[in-house]
């Protein structure tokens, strides 16, 4: 019964989303004969959603979508190459918020602040502070258009770690603890033993973004302004310090109660693992908990919970580099003196027009791009485990109604809401690196020497050293005072 | 009807020629020399194309001697005893080798240049790989390379010719697997490297059961460095030992029957027929195909960025892998000089083998 009642409400609310967008469009098809090329990467999440809107929006505007997908590896440089050498392949393109520093600087990507002014369907206010005012924006101008919501969370089942006594880990000591204890436990009844924690940590896909979720607790510790990655005044990295060599051991140890190729499992993978049930811990953007209650994939329905990020008890002293316990000066922000910096890791898949191609084009993109992120669309992708889309809108915080339609029990869709909401609001949110060619201190640099550190080729110290050495000369080569003037205007620090 | 003037013959000659030469200049020597430039510039993207500055040559410098350099070469550690005694043992060869030539009939100036060039390059290499190969010694992508293209050669070379015996046996159903031998060679580099992460995958992969049976469930092939450059070989083997073998098996089938029939006559052996019969006939071609397989297996990528993406760590990073994914970071002259040092390392290989081992082996016939 329950289930037809699921099945009736999403059909209801794609109902209700034809009708309410049929009423903008349905004068005429503006856009028929145009077509335009998006271009994102192969998930095949975040590519589903944009695959399944095309054809409707085509009905709607007689505008043609291609969706084209290539590995997340290469997405930055084609990006950056179509537009730099006026190739123009590509006409719209859906990627990381925190490329847009160079892209807009460059002049690729068309300001769609009028486009959105002028525009009442896509709800700007409804979408939340955070991804309206840092994913979308740069230098006061939109330029675009979220899609997607993403912090990272620590998922647990709640049936495990109930029937073990254990508590959801509170500090990455004590999700150690807890993976350790669950490893080799038969989670799924196959007769099987499970894994204590699965983390992706696939080198050339994305497992390197989980790191600054393990560092930042460590490193930050009063505030979003104060950053994890930089010093605000000398730009210095912080990496060269015993917070960071901490989390790298850390990071290493989760290993030790994971997959044994987790190494080589993509986040798709560890996702796959968790929903077959198979797993105690998962850290993941807001995606588990969406595919959990696909009855489909999953065998853990309604034994998932989230938690914020684990944090720590002790930070760095910026002064020495050593690792000192929290106290009330030190972590302001620390709950139950734990001091938790959750990242708002990649900052959600967002949507932007290239500024090179025929204004009919630009249109029809930016129109794309507004209708999938229309909440009559958006607030249902946003249940849905395949689309990769997690909430981002103030309405999908509030109404539980599409969660309820998309499978979610009021106390899953409770929690999992709770989960990123706690981290949203977070003052000691850790911010993505949003500085000109982030791109090479992250994915370059920093991904091979974290694979090279778990597969034993580096020690802690010398993975730490390693990544700051190299981060300096990128650094020296940019300019250290232009980097720095970027990296303080991307924390919002008034100077 | 009257024959045209001969200098319009001599022009004609250049004139039909020149659409030919045109398209080799643009299509591979232009290239070839705007890439030597690229590999001495930095290179940044700007609205409306890019920027280049020359540099001079800071690529390589960072390569060699710079934050390159253990990723390329590897981290250095003081080599073991066993170490030591390699490099000696190599040394005194290579110096008998040069000794021999100085006091042969047939030394000239030339010669001994190019051999104490070949000598000191060739040290260099040992040294490389046995420094990064001693205690906390790593290998770099180019002795990971090294390790590819003479353990997968050497591999596909012996199974090659293996099966190609085989298959001049007469066996039931030889044609069939004639057939059967080649198909590995048509599927593409990227589908054979998804087929074996697959295969490799102890956990969910289709060959799940056989692992767990063989009590290696839970074990990882690709989270060791050692296992998982197996495992890329394996996969490399797997795909061009067919190539290996239809050649070998040409010229096995090419080979004049009378000299194995008088073989056998005088009452040969199997092993003696193979050693002193057909080994000494197909090594021209046995020659030529390790040759073509060594410059081919230099440029190896599609196997490891398929099966480990490189890893673990860079234990499977082959050099154009490396280069790969610093084009795909926008550092393109880094990239670009990484190219050309593989040229010039797999240039040598290549010349040592056709100058010195090849003609070496010629000669034995």
């Amino acid at each position: 019964m329950r289930k037809v009642t699921s099945v009736l409400l999403i059909v209801l609310l794609a109902a209700i989303s034809l009708v309410s967008t049929g009423i903008s469009y349905s004068q005429d098809k503006p856009f028929e004969g145009v077509n335009i090329t998006v271009l994102t990467f192969d998930g095949p999440q975040i590519a589903e959603p944009l695959q399944r809107h095309a054809p409707e929006f085509q009905e709607l505007t007689g505008a043609q979508v291609s969706v084209v997908t290539v590995p997340f590896a290469d997405l930055y440089q084609i990006i950056l190459t179509d537009q730099a050498t006026g190739t123009y392949s590509y006409d719209a393109f859906v990627f990381a918020p925190q490329w847009m520093v160079d892209f807009a600087n460059a002049g690729y990507l068309e300001d769609l602040t009028p486009y959105v002014e002028a525009d009442a369907d896509i709800q700007w206010d409804d979408i939340a502070p955070f991804f309206r005012n840092f994913s979308a924006m740069y230098n006061e101008k939109i330029y675009l258009i979220p899609l997607d919501g993403d912090f990272h969370m620590v998922y647990y089942r709640t049936d495990v770690l109930a029937e073990a006594g254990l508590e959801p880990p509170k500090t990455w000591d004590e999700y150690l603890v807890v993976a350790a204890a669950l490893n080799g436990q038969d989670m799924n009844g196959d007769g099987e033993g499970d894994y204590g924690s699965c983390i992706s940590k696939r080198r050339s896909a994305q497992a390197w973004q989980w790191f600054p979720s393990f560092a930042s607790p460590f490193i930050q510790s009063l505030g979003t302004e104060q950053g994890a990655f930089f010093d605000t005044t000398t730009f210095e990295p912080l990496i060269n310090n015993e917070g960071f060599v901490r989390a790298l051991e850390i990071y290493k140890e989760t290993g030790q109660y994971g997959p044994p190729d987790e190494e080589t499992l993509d986040v798709g993978g560890t996702r796959t693992l968790f929903v077959a049930g198979r797993c105690a811990l998962s850290l993941d953007w807001g995606d588990i908990g969406s595919l959990a209650v696909d009855p489909e994939q999953s065998i853990v329905q309604d034994k998932v919970g989230a938690v914020i990020t684990p944090g720590s008890t002790e930070v760095i002293d910026r002064a020495t580099g050593e690792l000192v316990p929290c106290t009330p000066e030190l972590c302001p922000y620390a709950v139950d003196g734990v001091n938790h910096a959750p990242v708002a890791s990649f900052g959600g898949w967002s949507g932007g027009v290239s500024s090179g191609i025929s204004q009919e084009k630009k249109d029809a993109a930016y129109a794309f791009f507004s209708y999938v992120a229309q909440p009559a669309q958006a607030n249902v992708d946003v249940t849905i485990g395949k689309t990769g889309f997690n909430p981002y809108r103030i309405s999908q915080f509030q109404d539980l109604t599409p969660w309820l339609a998309g499978g979610f029990s009021e106390k899953a869709a409770n929690d999992y809401l709770g989960a990123i909401r706690d981290s949203l609001n977070n003052p000691n949110m850790v911010l993505d690196l949003r500085v000109p060619q982030n791109q090479r201190y992250q994915q370059v640099v920093t991904d091979p020497i974290l694979s090279q550190f778990l597969a034993g080729e580096y020690t802690a110290e010398e993975a730490a050293q390693e990544i700051s050495d190299q981060w300096e000369e990128i650094t020296e080569e940019i300019g250290r005072e232009d980097q720095l003037a970027a990296y303080i205007a991307s924390l919002g620090i008034q100077k | 009807m009257e024959e045209p003037p001969s200098h319009l013959n001599d022009r004609s000659r250049y004139v039909l020629l020149l659409p030919a030469v045109l398209v080799v200049l643009f299509l591979s020597v232009f290239p070839l020399l705007l890439s030597i430039f690229t590999s001495l510039s930095k290179i940044r993207f700007v609205k409306g194309g890019f920027e280049i500055e020359y540099i001079g040559l800071k690529n390589y410098e960072k390569l060699l001697q710079g934050s390159g350099q253990r990723r390329f070469l590897g981290r250095f550690d003081d080599p073991t005893t066993f170490g030591w005694i390699i490099l000696m043992v190599f040394i005194a060869v290579m110096i008998y080798w040069l000794f021999r030539y100085v006091t042969g009939p047939r030394r000239r100036l030339f010669g001994v240049l190019m051999r104490v060039i070949t000598i000191i390059i060739a040290v260099e290499l040992l040294w490389l790989v046995i420094r990064t190969s001693s205690g906390r010694g790593l290998p770099g992508t180019l002795v990971v390379t090294l390790i590819f293209v003479f353990g997968g050669v050497a591999a596909q070379y012996i199974l090659g010719l293996f099966l190609a015996l085989l298959v001049t046996q007469n066996l039931p159903g030889k044609r069939f697997f004639r057939v059967v031998f080649l198909l590995p060679m048509m599927i593409t580099p990227v589908g054979i490297g998804f087929l074996f992460r697959m295969l490799t995958d102890t956990l969910i992969g289709p060959m799940a059961p056989m692992w767990k049976v063989a009590g290696l469930y839970n074990f990882s092939w690709v989270n060791d460095p050692a296992t998982a450059r197996l495992a890329v070989i394996i996969g490399d083997t797997w795909q061009w030992t067919p190539f290996v073998f239809i050649i070998l098996l040409a010229a096995l089938e090419g080979l004049p029957t009378e000299t194995v029939e008088a073989a056998l006559v005088d009452g040969a052996n199997r092993q003696q027929m193979f050693r002193y019969i057909l080994l000494p006939q197909i090594i021209p071609v046995s020659t030529t195909v390790i040759l073509v397989r060594i410059i081919e297996a230099f440029k190896i990528i599609d196997m490891p960025n398929a099966l480990t993406g490189g890893g673990p760590g860079i234990a499977t990073e082959s050099v154009t892998l490396h280069a790969y994914n610093l084009w795909r970071g926008i550092d393109l002259g880094t990239s670009s000089a990484l190219a050309y040092c593989l040229l010039f390392v797999a240039t040598f290989v290549a010349l040592v083998f056709v100058n010195f081992i090849r003609q070496r082996l010629l000669e034995s016939i």
